[in-house]
């Protein structure tokens, strides 16, 4: 005869551990979640001369390129009227902005110089104070191989890895993930811009805005099985990153179609682009089909066909994750020719 | 010194719970007093004082390249990857990335272990906490860790050094002549590997092995088993005794909760019986999840099957921890009811542990059924085992290394 009260019980425990393997403490009832965009906006913003005659980025064009961009992601509304405006519909005075950059390529693929001078440059006019805005990656040391110079301390732009003031002692959970979260990220900023760069990644297909995420956390090792599915888009959802994320600017001024997330100069390109959205899902699908475009063009397989397609992207986009759409009938990509 | 390390990350406590599984206050109560006893009878001043580094509230900077050494175990493969070939998950690993552990490294195309050396934690434990029963019961092991694991098992009671990044963590330098003389200076017979997962500093364990062999002291390894068979040969090949994890006998327990495998474990443990290597398992009871009839009736069933009724098995008691704190504690007549299981299929030497006061933490000979080791939280209060390994009583040879 079954033991219905023992049954009982265990079912219950049963109950417990799918929350409990789940890891249900960040774990937020669908009801409560932000309501998604019908269509999210991804704008490209691409610049031919945006390296003058030489190799490097010329400072004044990419500012322009920027300035661009955030106008076009805003056009929509008229009551935004200069670019200015738009980085106050998405930063007030008093915020505390986090700038997280991706270093992990060294100088040839990392989050560009110049253009995170820009974006420090307009968040200062939008009435930022220099010593509310903290540029940062996981590590300071890579920081600086990627040409980033430190600085702590005083009223000026803020630039350091999280080994200066290390991880949360307590974990936080949602789905697959568990992990210990920078204190830059808990501590010393309200808003995140995410400043990634666009590049294949051997693992996870492509790395752009939703897997610099990765730089967050103290164990990002234990996420790359199964293409990082579906731990990217299950540590997206962690309150902590979510509430911040207000804005992705990601740099493809230079962008790898082939061997990263490692830089191989031979698999890059000079694309000469930014992509910007408030939707990093969006702007993640947006930037996957232009290395597909580079990857055709270079006679490369898709990723797909070599069993890679980020297939995190999906899952962000999912019911139960609902971090953007990916959907391209629910994208609107604005494509802008800055030297038009 | 290399024994405040553990004061030093505020790991003590930590690091002198037992192998497998959590502690409540009170046996937590009664490991320090059994520690205390242990390190008293030594006049062991080496975990007395704080570190000068113990304000530090990061991570100290640490030079990288001392603990940097090419790794043992793997294949190099086109375009700077490598395949590590240490445990059943084979990273493939890019360059500049890591593998599942977080403590091996692609430089280039070339892999790199960057724990060799690297000390997180120290400490003295008497080798009852590994647990190890039947291995020189009554001495103390010299046990020391770094950081990283190749699982992530929702349980760790260790996972904060475990489920970390060598350089999130405060650590020493101490080469293997360092550990051996430490070990010997402090009159233990043995050093231990354990707390993280000794199999993903396998090349800095072969390297303080044999060290420690040149210098009269013997090695026990504490670790999951999730390793390759080449790699389980060589490394654990310098062992003197191993406690293998046991988490469970089903395959979805160690994809969902353990997130490895399980026929790998099994392998390694059919692998070291072939090797002649003196082990003990672990089964660490997590209610709900691995506590069924059928389960302790399987593994049983298969350990004397593969491996002989003689092989000491500990069922352990869960505490909740880490990812897994909406678990109650097992309940001991849990633990009861797999112990019963696993006499009833014969097996000679089935343990309760984390139960402190537990009868079932003895040794009965299984002949005449007397009281041959009795256990007081982790000492061994009498050891009645004649020199030659049999029972006093009835001669009986009691299978295990009884006296050093």
């Amino acid at each position: 005869m079954t033991d219905l009260r023992s049954a009982t019980r265990r079912d219950f425990l049963r109950h417990c551990l799918a929350g409990a393997v789940a890891l249900g403490a960040g774990r937020r009832p669908e009801a409560q979640q932000p309501p998604l965009a019908a269509k999210s906006r991804v704008v490209v913003a691409h610049d031919p001369l945006l390296r003058g005659t030489g190799s490097s980025v010329d400072a004044s064009r990419i500012q322009v390129l920027l300035d661009r961009a955030m106008f076009a992601l805003f056009s929509h509304d008229r009551s935004i009227d200069t670019p200015l405006a738009a980085w106050r519909r998405v930063v007030s005075p008093g915020d505390r902005i986090g700038l997280k950059a991706n270093t992990l390529g060294g100088r040839g693929i990392a989050s560009n110089l110049a253009l995170i001078e820009a974006i420090c440059e307009r968040l200062q006019q939008a009435g930022i104070k220099a010593g509310d805005i903290v540029v940062w990656d996981r590590d300071s040391q890579e920081m600086e191989r990627a040409g980033f110079k430190l600085s702590v301390g005083g009223n000026r732009v803020q630039c350091y890895g999280t080994d200066r003031v290390n991880y949360e002692d307590d974990l936080s959970a949602y789905g697959s993930v568990g992990s210990r979260l920078s204190r830059i990220l808990t501590r010393y900023t309200d808003l995140l811009i995410n400043v990634p760069v666009l590049k294949d990644h051997d693992g996870a297909g492509v790395t752009i805005a939703l897997k610099n995420m990765y730089g967050v956390i103290h164990n990002p090792n234990k996420y790359h099985p199964n293409g990082c599915d579906p731990y990217v888009a299950d540590l997206n959802m962690l309150p902590e990153i979510r509430s911040r994320m207000r804005l992705t600017i990601c740099d493809a001024t230079t962008a790898m179609y082939e061997g990263g997330p490692a830089f191989k100069p031979e698999h890059s390109w000079q694309c000469n682009s930014l992509l910007v959205s408030q939707d990093p899902v969006a702007l993640d699908a947006t930037g996957w089909r232009m290395i597909e475009r580079k990857r055709a063009e270079m006679d490369l397989k898709t990723l797909e066909a070599e069993q890679r397609s980020p297939r995190y992207i999906m899952t962000a986009a999912d019911r139960e994750h609902r971090l953007g759409n990916c959907d391209p009938s629910r994208i609107e990509v604005v494509e802008i020719n800055a030297a038009v | 010194m290399l024994c405040e390390l553990v004061q030093r990350q505020g790991g003590l406590a930590r690091a002198n719970r037992p192998e497998g599984a959590p502690l409540d206050r009170r046996s937590f109560v009664m490991c320090a007093l059994a520690s205390g006893v242990a390190l008293g009878e030594l006049a062991m001043p080496a975990v007395a004082s704080p570190s000068s580094l113990s304000s530090q509230s990061g991570p100290q900077a640490q030079s990288d390249a001392q603990f940097v050494v090419e790794a043992k175990f793997y294949d190099k493969l086109q375009n700077k990857k490598i395949k590590c070939k240490l445990c059943p998950r084979e990273c493939n690993v890019g360059d500049k990335e890591r593998g599942y552990c977080g403590v091996r490294e692609n430089r280039g195309g070339v892999y790199y272990t960057l724990v060799h050396s690297r000390v997180c934690a120290a400490h003295i434990d008497p080798i009852e906490k590994k647990p190890l029963f039947h291995y020189l019961p009554g001495t103390v092991a010299f046990s020391i860790a770094t950081a990283g694991c190749n699982v992530n098992c929702k349980f760790c009671q260790n996972w904060d050094i475990s489920q970390s990044r060598p350089e999130q963590i405060p650590a020493d330098y101490a080469p293997p002549q360092r550990i051996a003389a430490l070990a010997r200076q402090n009159n233990c017979p043995t050093i231990a590997y354990t707390y993280s997962e000794p199999v993903v500093f396998s090349e800095f364990l072969m390297d303080t092995a044999d060290a420690g062999h040149e210098a009269g002291v013997r090695s026990i390894v504490v670790s999951n088993g999730y390793i390759q068979q080449d790699a389980l040969k060589q490394a654990y090949g310098k062992m003197d005794a191993v406690k293998i994890d046991l988490k469970s006998f089903t395959e979805s327990y160690y994809e969902k909760v353990v997130t490895g495998q399980l026929k790998p474990v099994l392998d390694t443990l059919v692998t070291l019986r072939k090797m002649g290597k003196w082990t003990e398992i672990v089964y660490l009871v997590v209610p709900t999840l691995n506590d069924s009839d059928t389960e302790f009736r399987g593994l049983a069933q298969w350990v004397k099957a593969n491996l002989g009724a003689d092989v000491p098995l500990h069922f352990t008691q869960f505490h909740p921890e880490y990812l897994l704190k909406n678990l109650p504690i097992t309940p001991v007549p849990t633990l009861e009811r797999a112990k019963a299981i696993a006499d009833a299929e014969g097996l000679h030497y089935v343990y309760i542990g984390n139960v402190p006061g537990h009868p079932a933490q003895n040794t009965y000979c299984p002949q005449c059924r007397k009281m041959l080791v009795e256990r007081l939280g982790f000492t061994a209060s009498s050891l009645l085992i004649r020199k030659d390994g049999t029972c006093p009583f009835c001669r009986h040879q009691i299978p295990g290394i009884w006296h050093v």
